[in-house]
């Protein structure tokens, strides 16, 4: 092969950077897409149902009117029903973490436990409605009710409760285990007054994920029978009939934004695309503010925190 | 100091019991937390268990009116109409092309995005691209169904003056935005993973970043990015609301993107939405097609196991 010369070699240097910059230009654009995406979505949205996004929006039932309609019913349905996925998730998915990370063997048991929680997170969320329908909805009898889809989405968000809650417990050094249990305390009272509360705010971070992930869930409610068009609240607790209790509301039907949104982009009439973009909007700022916090409090903990 | 412990000599004996008695109740509680910690791991277990039982229990129940060959074979999908076929190939057609749409905009890109991120951005870039990337996987997909339908395909339709309101094309190409973050995420910490030394190998022989991250890298870190491609496939098969809202949700046997057709996910969503009682043969359907949707899953999945298994390469 013959050498080289001096000019041959500078170009080919410089071919190989001009294709770096190609490139490295390739790649900040596929970036400013998804950027792209997110501004386009919310700006349209915000354009299209800026008319209907006034305080009556919020504060009427949805309506066969386009112009009359509101999103009250569906609010009050993804708090009431965000409640009981919390409620649910986050005690089992952080038991669960702490039994994985502080208790288990390494054993069978254990190998299964892990090869489920992995292959669960990659189950599609239709297929919980599908489990949730079966069990809740019809073997136990809990009804197309806020309980019956709180609890769904609670088993759709236990493998993130329980990866972030492993993932911040495992960050804890071993030393601070060691001192505990040197100066006497068992494994639970390490757990307790160690290694949850300095987990905390990991764990705290995927819960909001999670959350964020539920809220935003169509596919599994719809499945298990929601109701498109609701116009009431469910009850007050120690309100209608008696005997009223506390927890009347969990049996109740109900509605989520989600299911709002989809019910007005499926309509053939284009008025209610404007309730479904003012709605969407609603749903949109409720999930980024829920992860833009969720990002805040993993960049604060990463400052504070030096072990 | 003395005067305290001997004044307390005498209650020590008593201690010492109290003590041991303590210690009795804190091994009991403890091992109890320990049974329940257990128990709330285990939830994790039953409900696969539940998802199997399900779906295999009422899927049963549809097979003894309906033969596996006909399932698998006829060529119409009308379970609801007095002349029912049910041919699950139908619905599937739908899915392949959605998904094989969305993973022709997700694989290139989110490639691409994990390359650049990993290998050539600089730090302050990457911490202020992740959490972009992250908003948009955290972007409900009904949102995207709507900005499918109703920004994309108009769009789209000035391009291909003959696309219909609803297409598996629309539905798909942003269906490929959604799933970009899961796999640009997952791809960037496999490329991170391949150690310095080999990159530096690299630059030392004179190649080019370009050269290196292609060459050097990407083929180190492939079991990672197969991997993600994997997620990235079962994400798209699973996908429901950008298909029910942009895709149209008539069953219809295609390979063209630029038509409108019924998924498996959307024809389960489109039967919840009616009025079916419950045990009813147009009932048992969703669950046959929840199985269906299960195993091409549970397959993908097993695929990706043993794709990293096969190429990993240990440093």
């Amino acid at each position: 092969m013959q050498a080289l010369t001096t000019e041959q070699i500078r170009a080919l240097i410089a071919r190989g950077k001009m294709k770096d910059t190609i490139f490295q230009a390739l790649g900040i654009i596929c970036l400013a897409i998804g950027l792209l995406v997110i501004f386009l979505l919310v700006g349209d949205m915000l354009q299209r149902g800026m008319e209907r996004l006034n305080l009556d929006f919020f504060t009427s039932f949805a309506s066969r009117k386009a112009a009359q309609s509101g999103i009250l019913s569906a609010w009050v349905g993804s708090i009431l029903v965000m409640f009981v996925t919390a409620l649910a998730a986050v005690p089992l998915g952080v038991a669960a973490g702490i039994y994985l990370e502080e208790y288990a063997k390494r054993n069978w048991v254990t190998d299964i436990i892990e090869i489920n929680i992995t292959n669960l997170a990659a189950v599609p969320s239709i297929v919980y409605g599908l489990l949730s329908l079966g069990i809740f909805v019809y073997a136990l009898g809990l009804g197309q009710s806020i309980l019956s889809a709180g609890l769904t989405l609670a088993l759709l968000i236990l493998p993130i409760v329980i990866v972030s809650t492993r993932e911040a417990i495992r960050a804890i050094p071993a030393m601070i285990r060691e001192g505990s249990m040197a100066v006497g305390a068992t494994r639970w009272q390490t757990c307790r007054y160690h290694i949850i509360p300095y987990a905390m705010p990991g764990i705290l971070t995927g819960v909001i994920i999670g959350l964020a992930r539920a809220i935003g869930e169509t596919a599994p409610i719809i499945t298990i029978g929601a109701l498109t068009f609701i116009a009431f609240l469910p009850p007050v607790p120690f309100t209608g009939e008696p005997p009223a209790g506390l927890f009347d509301w969990v049996m109740s039907p109900f509605t989520v934004m989600p299911i709002q949104i989809f019910n007005w982009t499926s309509r053939p009439d284009p008025a209610f695309e404007v309730n479904a973009a003012a709605a969407g909007f609603v749903l949109m700022v409720m999930v980024l503010s829920m992860n833009a916090l969720a990002i805040w409090l993993r960049y604060k903990m990463r400052k504070n925190i030096k072990w | 100091m003395n005067h305290a412990m001997s004044a307390n000599n005498f209650s020590d004996l008593h201690q010492v019991s109290d003590r041991l008695s303590r210690k009795f109740t804190r091994n009991v509680s403890e091992r109890l937390i320990e049974a329940l910690l257990f128990a709330a791991a285990a939830v994790s277990v039953l409900t696969t268990v539940g998802i199997v039982y399900v779906l295999v229990s009422e899927s049963y129940h549809f097979f003894q009116h309906v033969s596996i060959v006909d399932f698998l074979t006829d060529n119409q999908w009308t379970p609801l109409f007095d002349d029912a076929h049910y041919g699950i190939m139908v619905l599937v057609s739908g899915t392949v092309v959605s998904s094989g749409v969305a993973l022709l905009v997700a694989i290139p890109m989110g490639t691409v995005i994990a390359i650049y991120l990993s290998e050539f951005a600089n730090p302050k870039v990457r911490e202020s691209a992740k959490p972009i990337l992250e908003l948009l996987g955290g972007i409900p997909t009904i949102v995207f169904g709507y900005f499918a339908l109703l920004i994309v395909t108009p769009v789209l339709q000035k391009i291909f003056p003959e696309l219909p309101g609803f297409s598996l094309l629309s539905a798909g190409l942003v269906m490929g935005i959604m799933i970009v973050p899961y796999i640009s995420s997952l791809s960037e910490d496999a490329m991170r993973a391949v150690p310095m030394s080999m990159r530096e190998g690299s630059y030392a022989m004179g190649a080019t970043k370009l050269h290196t991250a292609l060459h050097v890298v990407v083929p180190a870190a492939v079991s990672g990015l197969a991997a993600s491609y994997i997620l990235g496939i079962s994400r798209a098969v699973g996908e429901t609301m950008i298909l029910a809202v942009a895709a149209g949700m008539q069953p219809n046997l295609t390979w063209n993107p630029m038509e409108p057709a019924a998924t498996i996910t959307s024809y389960i969503v489109q039967v919840a939405l009616g009025d079916l009682p419950h045990g009813s043969i147009g009932y048992q359907t969703i669950f046959a097609a929840g199985l269906t949707l299960l195993l091409i899953t549970l397959a993908f999945n097993i695929a990706g196991q043993w794709l990293r298994r096969r190429f990993r390469e240990a440093y």
